[in-house]
């Protein structure tokens, strides 16, 4: 018990590092794929055939494959098969392959979310704005877009929570998330070794960001109940 | 002069002929009630004049300007679309209210977008429009509803807003489809009590509906349809009391059994 706390301020100190870093792939992988996702949902509703089929596709294969998989792929693939590191050296190097596997494969979960919000809108809710004499992008802005954030909330907030569980698979790429940090201490790092406890303690990391993560998406749900 | 005329109309979806050369014209101020069964084209016939769907061939006239020419059509813009289809207002069976919005919102929103678009609004103008929309709700007995949202309305008091949002553009011609089809019985009588008195205040309507004796009291025209055709037109006393056609009365021969 003593041991344990004179190794508490090293053992936080690398944790809180490591979480850091989980904190920044879970961020950056948000803010790229609410666009992406947005367009390949435009591009699997496309009126050009070419374009839907490609988007389908891709969907397809992103999701229809292990996370794990793609983030293997695309950090070695350029390397070993390519010969050229097109990801740079080191952390930062590790830092961007990973937030490409992610973005891209959280974009096409997004996309068909945001297809089953924009589907989901009663044709009657446009046809009622251009009878009014609005615009197209007047009716998209004005009456649309509320309705469609309200429907895809619960689903998008699922995604985001199970996003920041995920991060961990970074892992394997040996991205010096939480994990990683954590891990460490089994193996020897800083003088510390076959410590397993702060592992079980990243645990508790991942419960405060969820669980913060869950009040605050469940209080913007809160905000768009005044209507149905 | 009349103020709308409508000539050889034709659409077709896909193979099927669903409006076969309608022709009809209507006066200012009159109330023209179309009757058929379903799916002999009346939804058709009212989205074609609101720009909802492009009809193949036909003229429709407002006023003697040719608003729409199927030979022509293509060379309007989306803009000119959007301004040609404010001579018509259309009222839904489904109402289509826009749920985010209260009901004074969702009759006035159309109109302030509209004059923020022509570069016309100051808070004088928002004021002014708002006013004219709580006067609308006020004259659908809606009062004390104008900040509610739709779902906390009954179906009647909704259809009810969307005719006040519909009135809100001041449209030539308003257009009801089958408005107090999706309503409960006893909701019905509140919604065509509120186009009673409008056809009173001598509002030009085109008004599909089932409900005959309310068509055959209110409107002075009537259309009969059928398979895409006008099987008969006449005043409501001609159609309704002296049908020509054996089509027409069998279908009123339905109705008066029910
Ligand atoms: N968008 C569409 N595509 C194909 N067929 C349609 C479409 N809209 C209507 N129809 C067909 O046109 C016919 C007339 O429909 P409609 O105008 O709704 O009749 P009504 O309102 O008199 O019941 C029906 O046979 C219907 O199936
Ligand atoms: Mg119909």
């Amino acid at each position: 018990m003593k041991l344990i706390f004179e190794q508490m301020p090293v053992v936080f100190n690398s944790l809180n590092i490591g979480f850091l870093q989980t904190m920044r792939l879970f961020f950056v992988t948000l803010l790229g794929a609410f666009p992406l996702g947005l367009l390949i949902c435009m591009g699997t509703m496309s009126r050009f055939k070419l374009i839907s089929a490609y988007c389908k596709i891709h969907v397809w294969i992103i999701r229809g494959t292990p996370l794990m998989i793609q983030l293997l792929i695309i950090y070695y693939f350029p390397g070993l098969v390519l010969h050229k590191n097109i990801w740079g050296s080191g952390e930062s190097g590790r830092f961007t392959a990973a937030a490409v596997a992610f973005i891209l494969n959280y974009a096409n979960y997004f996309s068909e979310i945001y297809r089953g919000g924009i589907q989901s809108i009663p044709v009657g809710q446009e046809e009622a704005g251009l009878v009014l004499g609005m615009t197209k992008p007047q009716i998209f802005f004005r009456i649309k877009l509320l309705q469609m954030i309200k429907r895809i909330l619960p689903p998008i907030s699922n995604e985001i929570i199970t996003l920041v569980k995920d991060t961990s698979l970074a892992r394997i790429i040996a991205l010096q998330e939480i994990i990683w940090a954590g891990q460490a201490f089994l193996k020897g790092s800083q003088g510390i070794s076959g410590a397993i406890w702060p592992l079980f303690f990243t645990a508790v990391y991942y419960l405060a960001a969820t669980g913060l993560l869950t009040l605050g998406l469940g209080a913007l749900e809160k905000k768009l109940e005044y209507f149905r | 002069m009349s103020i709308l005329q409508v000539e050889h109309l034709k659409k077709t979806f896909n193979r099927t002929n669903v409006l076969k050369d309608i022709s009809f014209s209507l006066e200012k101020g009159q109330a023209l009630s179309i009757i058929g069964s379903s799916g002999s084209g009346k939804t058709t016939l009212l989205r074609c004049l609101n720009f909802l769907e492009t009809p193949d061939s036909g003229i429709i006239r407002i006023n003697g300007d040719v608003i729409f020419d199927g030979a022509q059509y293509s060379r309007l813009s989306e803009e000119e679309i959007r301004l040609r289809r404010l001579h018509f207002g259309l009222v839904f069976q489904s109402f289509n209210l826009f749920p985010q919005y209260t009901a004074l919102e969702n009759v006035t929103l159309a109109k302030k977008l509209l004059l923020k678009s022509q570069k016309k609004s100051g808070p004088d103008v928002l004021r002014t429009i708002d006013e004219e929309g709580r006067d609308l709700l006020r004259r659908m007995g809606l009062a004390d509803r104008m900040y509610n949202y739709p779902h906390q309305l009954s179906g009647g008091q909704q259809q009810r807003v969307a005719i006040a949002r519909a009135l809100a553009l001041s449209p030539d011609i308003l257009c009801f489809d089958e408005p107090t089809s999706a309503l409960d019985p006893e909701l019905t009588g509140e919604v065509l009590r509120v186009i009673r008195s409008l056809a009173q205040q001598n509002m030009t309507m085109i008004i599909v509906t089932h409900e005959m004796a309310f068509a055959r009291d209110v409107s002075s025209q009537v259309i009969f349809m059928d398979d895409g055709h006008i099987a008969e037109q006449g005043t409501s006393d001609e159609v309704f009391n002296h049908p020509r056609e054996e089509r027409t009365k069998h279908f009123l021969a339905g109705y008066n059994k029910s």
